[in-house]
């Protein structure tokens, strides 16, 4: 059983397919989360026709399959329309995968800091318009700050969400990741499929379990107590 | 109902923060509302300009491309009998989840400690990993197994050990959120603590989750596009199939988003029309959606969304309710929520049990320095 861990941990370089699994996250979290925070912004806004494009945006990436997204971007935008970010083929689906997370992953940021938003009490918004804030000045300043802090365990959900969900740039061609890994492992040391598979599997705890702590405790520290 | 309160909502958090316009705000924001619009227009101008006339490819507006995706033979042997896969492996995967989250669901509730870890660690461990991961390691083991509908069959025990984990808190949540008098007074009636799970709280619980897991059942369709990974043949599956025959995936794929996003879509409506009539079931709030659970190491389904969606304008301008910071964030663990319900939170039938349990200490302890003093 050990020899079995050594011998695949000597051959494949797993560590580097769960990195690249982080990059996809990290890139496609900043992102995800700068639209989000633009989306929320719009779906808030006195603009009618900004809150109706803000709305339907986030009700089309909450109704499809993230995986078509993936298979639109590197077969739809790269091989139809030929949108490309690079020559080299590795990073161009790295990038077109990061894109595609990004926008789906935008939706479902900008639903927790609305939920966020709908945690900080009305007599907030009512004290700064009092105090003659316009609305830029009431959002940036009074409204969001405190939002982000109640919406911290929306998106440390969504984080996770988008942890795992990084496993589905398979669809977008980025071979280097982990599920593609674990496909490639299996396919060649069959007689050892469980290993294989748990060796992913903690991997994924491992790095979910301090996301989930570090949420739960960040939530309660930033949590504003009324 | 719940579409009413969530656009009601919004449309309340969008009226308090500006005021009712003057004529002169109205003006503003008609001149803003025809920049944005323009800027919409413009943006959707260039990714038709992208689309009619890509660099060194065809015009993928042209006729020629979107006939062969949209033609009735597309529709009867590729489109459809794709659509059909996905719904029998979402139907499936359903039963299976809400078959596997009773059970799981039940198991960490029961005395037994024995059971409850290993429910809790079944469940905490499907919740963590990815379903694409678990897919494709049943995929092949079922085919080195020598099953003949390997992918199907992946798919589904997939889509069931990761849903089915959900309901599983779900059902935890459900009966956790119930007031505490129901288990009290079917323990003082005389039924054994597994007694009073089985036939009081946990019937309640199901009832008052149903609307998150028909939200769930969205997710369940959601992830049957993985199955493609798999060479499943589902929806997705067909449509590239289709696609790579003509060579217009593009427009196959856009014809699939639009299926996928429908049933998507009126599975989503159905879910927020169903808390209405359930909440008459239930003493627990029926809640719409899976509140999505942080994995491992944190127990709660109760944090900001759903307070956030029951903290809402009273229509008599009432003061909305207060919430305790046991009910905020994460920290509601649902471990001991019996004791803690009393401790610090807030039983609506007893609106003095809303006691902060820091300010509590402190009285208590100043109290018993007064004694001493005495």
């Amino acid at each position: 059983m050990m020899e079995s861990f050594l011998m695949l941990f000597a051959q494949y370089d797993i560590p580097r397919a769960f990195l690249v699994n982080i990059e996809l996250t990290l890139w496609s979290a900043l992102f995800s989360m700068v639209l989000g925070t633009v989306l929320v912004m719009m779906r808030i806004s006195p603009i009618s026709s900004l809150r109706t494009v803000a709305g339907g945006y986030v009700e089309f990436f909450k109704n499809m399959p993230l995986t078509i997204i993936m298979v639109f971007m590197v077969l739809g935008a790269f091989g139809q329309l030929k949108l490309s970010f690079s020559d080299t083929f590795a990073t161009n689906f790295f990038w077109l995968a990061v894109t595609g997370l990004s926008l789906y992953t935008a939706a479902f940021v900008c639903e927790s800091l609305r939920s966020g938003i709908n945690t900080v009490p009305l007599g907030q918004a009512e004290a700064a318009r009092a105090l003659g804030l316009g609305f830029m000045q009431s959002a940036t300043e009074i409204i969001l700050p405190q939002a982000f802090r109640g919406s911290v365990a929306p998106l440390g959900n969504t984080l996770i969400a988008l942890l795992k969900n990084s496993t589905v740039a398979a669809a977008a061609s980025v071979s280097t990741e982990t599920s593609s890994l674990m496909s490639e492992m299996i396919e060649y040391h069959p007689d050892v499929i469980v290993s294989i598979f748990m060796i992913f599997a903690f991997g994924y705890v491992i790095l979910i379990i301090p996301i989930g702590m570090l949420t739960t405790y960040l939530s309660n520290k930033l949590a504003v107590r009324r | 109902m719940a579409a009413k309160t969530s656009t009601a909502q919004s449309g309340a958090s969008a009226s308090v923060l500006f005021d009712q316009p003057g004529p002169k705000g109205r003006r503003l924001i008609t001149v803003l509302n025809w920049i944005a619009g323009i800027i919409v227009a413009i943006v959707v101008v260039l990714i038709l300009m992208r689309l009619h006339n890509p660099p060194d490819g065809e015009n993928q507006l042209s006729w020629e491309l979107w006939k062969p995706a949209l033609e009735s033979e597309a529709w009867t042997d590729f489109y459809l009998p794709g659509l059909l896969m996905t719904v029998q492996a979402t139907v499936l995967a359903v039963i299976g989840s809400v078959a596997f989250g009773l059970v799981f669901g039940i198991g960490r509730l029961l005395p037994n400690a024995l059971l409850r870890v290993i429910a809790g660690a079944v469940v905490e461990f499907c919740r963590a990993v990815p379903v694409l991961l678990l897919m494709i390691f049943f995929w092949r083991w079922f085919a080195f197994a020598g099953l003949s509908n390997a992918s199907y069959w992946a798919v589904v025990l997939a889509l069931v050990l990761y849903n089915g984990s959900v309901v599983a808190e779900l059902v935890r949540s459900g009966v956790g959120n119930l007031p505490g008098g129901q288990r009290e007074a079917s323990l003082a009636l005389g039924l054994t603590e597994t007694q009073s799970l089985m036939q009081i709280e946990v019937p309640q619980a199901i009832v008052a989750m149903l609307p998150a897991a028909v939200t769930q059942l969205v997710v369940v369709l959601k992830d049957t596009a993985l199955g493609s990974i798999i060479m499943y043949t589902d929806l997705l599956q067909e449509s590239r199939r289709l696609g790579s025959m003509y060579f217009n995936i593009l427009q196959t794929l856009v014809v699939a988003g639009v299926v996928y996003f429908i049933a998507c879509w009126l599975l989503s409506r159905l879910a927020e029309w169903l808390p209405s009539r359930m909440q008459q079931h239930t003493a627990a709030p029926a809640e719409l959606e899976p509140i999505a659970p942080i994995a491992a190491g944190d127990a709660s389904n109760v944090n900001q969304i759903a307070v956030a969606r029951e903290v809402e304008e009273r229509p008599l301008r009432g003061t909305p309710r207060q919430y305790h910071v046991h009910h905020r964030g994460t920290n509601a663990s649902i471990h001991n929520w019996r004791r803690t319900k009393y401790e610090q939170g807030y039983e609506p039938t007893q609106p003095d049990s809303q006691v902060d349990p820091e300010t509590k200490r402190k009285s208590r302890m100043s109290s018993e320095t007064g004694k001493s003093q005495n």
